[in-house]
């Protein structure tokens, strides 16, 4: 069970911060191919991964990065403070 | 060091004033203000700053040591506010101490680049017409190579 959240765009988007999800994904683009073939919110919101990015466990990684040991994952489009 | 991220206001002046009177010795202190910005209409209603909690101190305190250990400083601080904000309001401020005036100024434009498109903020702009998130831009990304 992994804890995915979603934050600006993509939140809005998906409609949710937040969900629980069962997977059995080793990657975080495997997790994005189950997450896209849900529901079209999700596949709109995935279309472009250039245009979004990810965190593991608050650390900013790559999609093609590995699942295991991962309790939350974030996404979300490039960010824009100061 | 000192990080905060909050919803409440600061007094930028009052902020940098407390910063320099414990940063005794220091020789050089530089700051930067960041200030919500009108849309060239002039029609801003609110300025709203998501943030993910827990990511963004974690993010900004890597970033903070990271300046903190390269140019040997002897103070930073960096406050970030999130929430809905009005044109003119202060965003954020860093502030640097060091001994001498270059290191001072490099950290604090480090921190700057860094902050902008690495601690996990998103500004979504709200007028009578529409809501729309800011978009990053390619030189904020390119401006993180010269480090």
């Amino acid at each position: 069970m992994i804890e995915v959240m979603y934050f600006a765009w993509v939140r809005e988007r998906i409609g949710i911060p937040r969900e629980t999800v069962e997977t059995n994904a080793k990657t975080v683009a495997e997790l994005v191919e189950e997450l896209r073939a849900r529901e079209e919110r999700y596949d709109v919101a995935f279309s472009d991964l250039s245009a979004l990015r990810v965190a593991i466990d608050q650390d900013l990684t790559e999609f093609s990065a590995s699942l295991e040991g991962a309790r939350e994952v974030a996404f979300f489009p490039p960010m824009t403070g100061g | 060091m000192d990080i905060r991220v909050q919803g409440s206001p600061f007094d930028a002046g009052a902020e940098l004033n407390a910063f320099t009177n414990k940063a005794q010795g220091a020789g050089a202190i530089v700051s930067f203000s960041g200030i919500v910005r009108d849309t060239a209409a002039g029609d801003l209603e609110k300025m709203v700053i998501e943030h993910y909690p827990g990511m963004t101190e974690r993010a900004i305190t890597t970033i903070a040591e990271e300046a903190q250990g390269r140019w040997n400083l002897a103070d930073v601080l960096v406050i970030h506010r999130f929430g809905e904000l009005s044109a003119n309001d202060p965003i954020m401020m860093v502030a640097t101490a060091s001994r001498h005036r270059k290191a001072a100024f490099e950290a604090a434009e480090f921190l700057m680049d860094f902050l902008k498109s690495r601690a996990p903020f998103w500004k979504k702009e709200i007028t009578g017409k529409d809501a729309v998130w800011v978009e990053s831009k390619d030189h904020d990304e390119d401006a993180l190579k010269r480090w």
